[in-house]
């Protein structure tokens, strides 16, 4: 559901009832609530891979409570006709298969007086904290639908009822099921009685604003999250070689990558900890394979040191943060965009290297793919700021453009003569030899060193090599991947990460009211540079920063480094909740009139 | 032993790069890098074919002093630095060298799991029973009751015993080794570099500066009065009442290697798609 | 190692020579690793910047690298290709430990005395032990040699300054580096 653009109060006297006029929605927000044991994430990705079928774009986002099993669980999905990165304002429809601590998630699962709450009466009352909203409740006895259908699931029950709510044909819904279930069994066909019961209890929800059918998709469309799309965009990018401990909500992604190695021809080793990861990819690297890891804060603040190793070795490797909420072990399934300060000026001694973020899940592919190509261009380290919403959120997005960006490491030929590892080039970049290669054999080394790379402390030598280090990633060409740009206007908003989808949505809200706000979405955090920002804010006057997290991260980071025009705002609050549209077009509404 | 090589033949010099070490003079470690170079020749491995990496500390210094590629990495890290190269390029050659207080110490995680991994690595320990390159603070192979600054009285710990945790996390090859005996030293390397998987090697190579005292030590080492045994339980029972002075190979295994190894490709990268696109 | 034979006063084991290719073979190790093993201390030394020892201990090296090249020319060998040593440590090579970055050179004296002289024993020892005749005179003869530079290391070390009690005091702690 999407919120009109204004004060909540405005849109609470002036929205038109729903109930009372059902019309067609551009965007649909499902929520499919429960206990452990009952299947809501399995009826999400099937809702979603229905309404990929049906030609819609979406997401899914996943939440649950602390248990490992069991535990309350919800499949937060939103369909539209458009493609959609950020969740929306408010839901639209709330099925409960049983309200198990399911109002924990009211802050995660808003409502308002226009949506509708399906709940299985058998199972209670609906928690006050949802019936508050001003929601209709739809009492409908799930539960006894599925025990009428021996060897069927409640779950199933739920997708036929919200996929038949938001539109979806029942030949879409039974493709997705059958597709799932691969074998043809009696589970299948009870499970499919229950679907088909849901659809038909369906018409007990009356008024129900379901999406307009579909324009039949153009092109190929991919489902996948974002962190199998870094995890895809590392391969194409030419990484062989992970080595990584797991941590939350970065595991599926070495998950993913571990079987997917295997079938191209590289390795994943799990290593005994963070230390280890990190220093195991600068090994792999030094000899010649391009290699990742992949983390969260607490992995990232172990490996800091072996980060430092990479800048001063110039060994490249790709350090991929999916952030989630922080400090310490923190919120680890929820997400925020707090280890920003920490990536871009963790590391000890003045350690130039590249930080990079994906604007969206499906960016997660390229920007990853970019990072490895950089890395290795730039015999530096990269790490990619991902986060824990694009990380293990699922989208429907359009095929990715095929991108040309691949590891290409400057390398030494065997036996020139007079070789110097970190000669002092015009670029900074220096032929980097690959054990193997006769005639060049040289130590690298994590001292600060000579040309030759023999430990020195001279301040002839240590001014050279930090001068070399810095040079080589300040004069490099990062063409239009430095961040995504969109619109026109005099005031200009920045951004970067996860917090572009839900700021992209939002201006374009504001622009369908006439308002014209720029979109700087940033996708190269370090090095920054401010002939690149002096061009994509040409004619602006003032910029509004927004970001998700308690510090200001980004905004004071700008402001340290960069000269931007009149006075710099900012719009930041920390996780677990994720950044709406709605509240970011109030802001910069809000921002823009004063 | 006598094998000679076909054209221009290795000799330990050609593994000697011609950076000149910064140790104390008199310090083990120069008999160490002097038996790498000749374990280098007598298995006549080019020396672009081999990698040596290290920690921090003076012993792990030992990479640029050979003119083999050489990885001189951070305090500890040595083993984990090497286990990814040698898993992204078995075809080469990888020693890991450093100190007690490297490998025992900061690193000690990544000893243990080093073992247990049994990657083909040979990982040389050159113990002095102290940090020499922090000035000589105690390690923890260092005697309960040797006085330092940082741990006057000393530490009233119970010393590590590597080659008994070695065994007991899985290495195959475990061997100890005496810096004043170069040559036997280099004979002990050679068989660790031969010996599939993790080869632990720990060479007693005394500290002159530090701990003046183990210049004695060549009066204490002694041939370890066994032969080298491939059986584990045996071989507990000789490390565990090892003084710590026996000299040799005191367990050669057989247990199976590390498989990691980059995987022949199956297929294209842009095959992956497939379970993607909708 | 069966058949091992201990040279007087050192704890060095070898295989005896049976011939006198063999007998050279050893001689050429011997010379050869004491010969390094001088160059490397020289090299230390010069790193702590103790020239005068480490020039000292450069001639000890030259000296002995010209021992090594007399081995090869009488035998009409053209190339030494060590595979692997005879010895734990050669008898004349002084023990790596054996220095002190303040030594002096009366100090490095005393040590190539110390080598020189369990050379000639090494070589008078084998001589008497021996069946070989041809063996016998090549050690007789090397002997010889060694004694010869035995009484030129002693004619040095009669020049040589006695080191003052206090030679290695240093009023600094040593340094900390990484
Ligand atoms: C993370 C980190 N902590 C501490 C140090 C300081 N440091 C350098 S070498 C060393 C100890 C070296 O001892 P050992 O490994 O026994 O080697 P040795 O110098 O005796 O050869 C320490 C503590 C460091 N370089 N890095
Ligand atoms: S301090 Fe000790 S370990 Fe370090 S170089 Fe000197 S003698 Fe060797």
């Amino acid at each position: 559901m999407d919120m009109p653009v204004g004060t909540e109060e405005r849109a609470a006297a002036s929205a038109p009832s729903r109930r009372a006029s059902p019309v067609a929605s551009s965007s649909l927000s499902i929520a499919i609530a429960g206990s452990g044991g009952s299947g809501v994430m399995t009826a999400g990705m099937l809702l979603l891979e229905a309404a990929a079928k049906a030609g819609l774009y979406g997401l899914m986002v996943r939440t649950s409570g602390p248990q490992i099993r069991g535990g309350e669980a919800a499949a937060l999905v939103r369909l539209a006709h458009r493609p959609v990165a950020a969740l929306g304002d408010a839901f639209d429809l709330l099925v409960a298969v049983d309200w198990q601590n399911v109002h924990r998630f009211a802050d995660e699962i808003p409502l308002c007086e226009n949506s509708v709450i399906v709940g299985d009466a058998g199972e209670g009352d609906t928690p006050d904290v949802f019936r508050a909203s001003g929601a209709r409740v739809v009492p409908l006895p799930l539960k006894k639908i599925a025990k009428s259908i021996p060897g069927s699931w409640i779950n199933m029950v739920a997708l036929g009822l919200a996929g038949a709510l938001s539109g979806l044909s029942a030949a879409v819904l039974e493709a997705a099921l059958r597709q799932s279930w691969k074998r043809d069994d009696a589970g299948l066909a009870a499970n499919l009685e229950a679907l088909r019961a849901g659809i038909a209890a369906a018409s007990q929800v009356d008024a129900f604003p379901t999406l307009g059918a579909a324009k039949p998709a153009r092109g190929t469309r991919w489902l996948l999250s974002g962190n199998e799309a870094a995890g895809y965009g590392a391969l194409c990018g030419g990484v062989r070689f992970v080595a990584a401990y797991p941590i939350t909500p970065a595991t599926e992604l070495l998950e993913w990558m571990a079987p997917a190695l295997a079938k191209v021809g590289g390795t994943l080793v799990q290593a005994e900890d963070e230390l280890a990861s990190v220093n195991m990819i600068i090994g792999a690297s030094y000899g010649g394979v391009p290699s990742l890891t992949a983390t969260a804060g607490p992995g990232l603040a172990l490996m800091t040191e072996g980060i430092g190793l990479a800048v001063a070795s110039e060994t490249p490797i790709v350090v991929v943060d999916v952030m989630r909420g922080g400090p310490s072990t923190g919120i680890p399934a929820k997400s925020e965009q707090s280890d920003l300060s920490f990536a871009v000026s963790g590391l000890h001694g003045d350690a130039p290297h590249l930080v990079v973020a994906p604007t969206s899940i499906g960016d997660c592919l390229a920007t990853t793919q970019w990072a490895v190509h950089l890395a290795e261009a730039l015999q530096a380290p990269a790490l990619v700021l991902s986060d824990q919403f694009m990380g293990q959120s699922r989208a429907i997005v359009d095929e990715p453009a095929q991108s040309t960006w691949v590891a290409r490491r400057l390398t030494a030929t065997a036996n020139v003569p007079d070789y110097k590892r970190y000669r002092d080039t015009e670029s900074g970049i220096s032929p980097m030899a690959i054990p193997g290669t006769p005639g060049v054999v040289y130590t690298a080394d994590g001292l600060e060193h000579t040309e030759g790379g023999i430990p020195s402390s001279q301040a002839r030598d240590h001014a050279r090599q930090l001068d070399k280090r810095l040079r080589k990633l300040v004069l490099h060409d990062y063409g239009e991947m430095w961040a995504d740009r969109e619109g026109s206007g005099e005031r200009a908003i920045i951004t970067f990460g996860s917090a572009a989808s839900p700021v992209r949505e939002a201006l374009r809200r504001l622009r369908e009211r006439g308002t014209h706000v720029r979109l700087i979405a940033l996708r190269l955090l370090a090095p920054l540079s401010q002939e690149r920002f002096d061009e994509a804010l040409a004619g602006v006057s003032q910029v509004l920063v927004a970001e998700q997290n308690h510090g200001a991260q980004l905004y004071r980071y700008l402001r340290a480094m960069i000269d931007l025009p009149g006075k710099p705002r900012s719009f930041h609050r920390p996780g677990p909740l994720p950044l709406r549209p709605g509240e970011l077009a109030d802001a910069i509404l809000a921002w823009s009139t004063r | 032993m006598n094998d000679v090589a076909p054209c221009a033949p290795r000799t330990a010099q050609t593994y000697k790069s011609a950076y000149k070490p910064i140790w104390c003079p008199g310090c083990g470690d120069y008999s160490v890098l002097s038996s790498v170079t000749k374990a280098l020749a007598m298995l006549d491995l080019p020396p672009e074919d081999v990698v040596v990496v290290s920690g921090i500390g003076c012993s792990s210094r030992i990479p640029a002093y050979t003119n083999c590629y050489g990885f001189h990495g951070v305090h500890g890290r040595s083993l984990a630095a090497a286990t990814g190269l040698k898993v992204a390029r078995p075809d080469l050659t990888v020693l890991v060298a450093g100190g007690d207080g490297d490998g025992y110490s900061i690193g000690g995680n990544h000893f243990l799991h080093a073992c247990r991994r049994n990657v083909d690595l040979t990982y040389i320990v050159m113990d002095n029973h102290v940090y020499g390159m922090t000035k000589g603070q105690p390690s923890p192979t260092t005697e309960p009751d040797w006085d330092s600054k940082l741990s006057p009285g000393g530490t009233k710990l119970r010393v590590f015993h590597p080659l008994v945790v070695a065994l007991a996390s899985g290495a195959n090859f475990i061997a100890r080794a005496f810096s004043g005996d170069p040559n036997g030293t280099a004979d002990i390397l050679a068989q660790a570099i031969r010996h599939p998987g993790f080869s632990f090697v720990e060479i007693l190579s005394p500290c002159v500066t530090f701990r003046p005292e183990q210049r004695e030590w060549k009066t204490q080492v002694r041939p370890a009065p066994v032969e080298p045994t491939t059986d584990a339980s045996r071989a507990a029972r000789r490390l565990m009442t090892d003084d710590g002075f026996n000299i040799g190979v005191l367990y050669a295994g057989d247990r199976p290697v590390c498989p990691l190894a980059p995987a022949e490709p199956r297929s294209r990268v842009e095959d992956l798609e497939a379970e993607f696109a909708l | 190692m069966n058949a091992a034979m201990q040279a007087a006063g050192t704890t060095i084991e070898y295989e005896p020579p049976r011939n006198l290719a063999e007998f050279m073979s050893l001689a050429l190790a011997m010379e050869s690793e004491a010969a390094q093993r001088y160059a490397e201390l020289a090299d230390a030394m010069e790193m702590a910047n103790n020239v005068e020892v480490a020039e000292l201990f450069r001639r000890m090296a030259n000296i002995e690298t010209g021992h090594a090249r007399a081995v090869m020319a009488q035998m009409h060998w053209r190339e030494y290709v060590p595979r692997g040593s005879p010895f734990s440590e050669g008898p004349e090579t002084p023990g790596e430990d054996a220095v002190h970055y303040l030594m002096q050179p009366y100090h490095a004296l005393e040590l190539a005395l110390a080598c020189e002289e369990r050379a000639e024993r090494f070589y008078a020892d084998l001589a008497a032990a021996v069946e070989d005749a041809e063996v016998r005179e090549a050690a007789r003869g090397l002997e010889a040699e060694e004694r010869e530079h035995v009484a030129l290391v002693r004619a040095w070390l009669a020049r040589a300054e006695k080191p003052a009690e206090n030679w290695a005091d240093d009023p600094d702690p040593p340094r900390y580096v990484d």
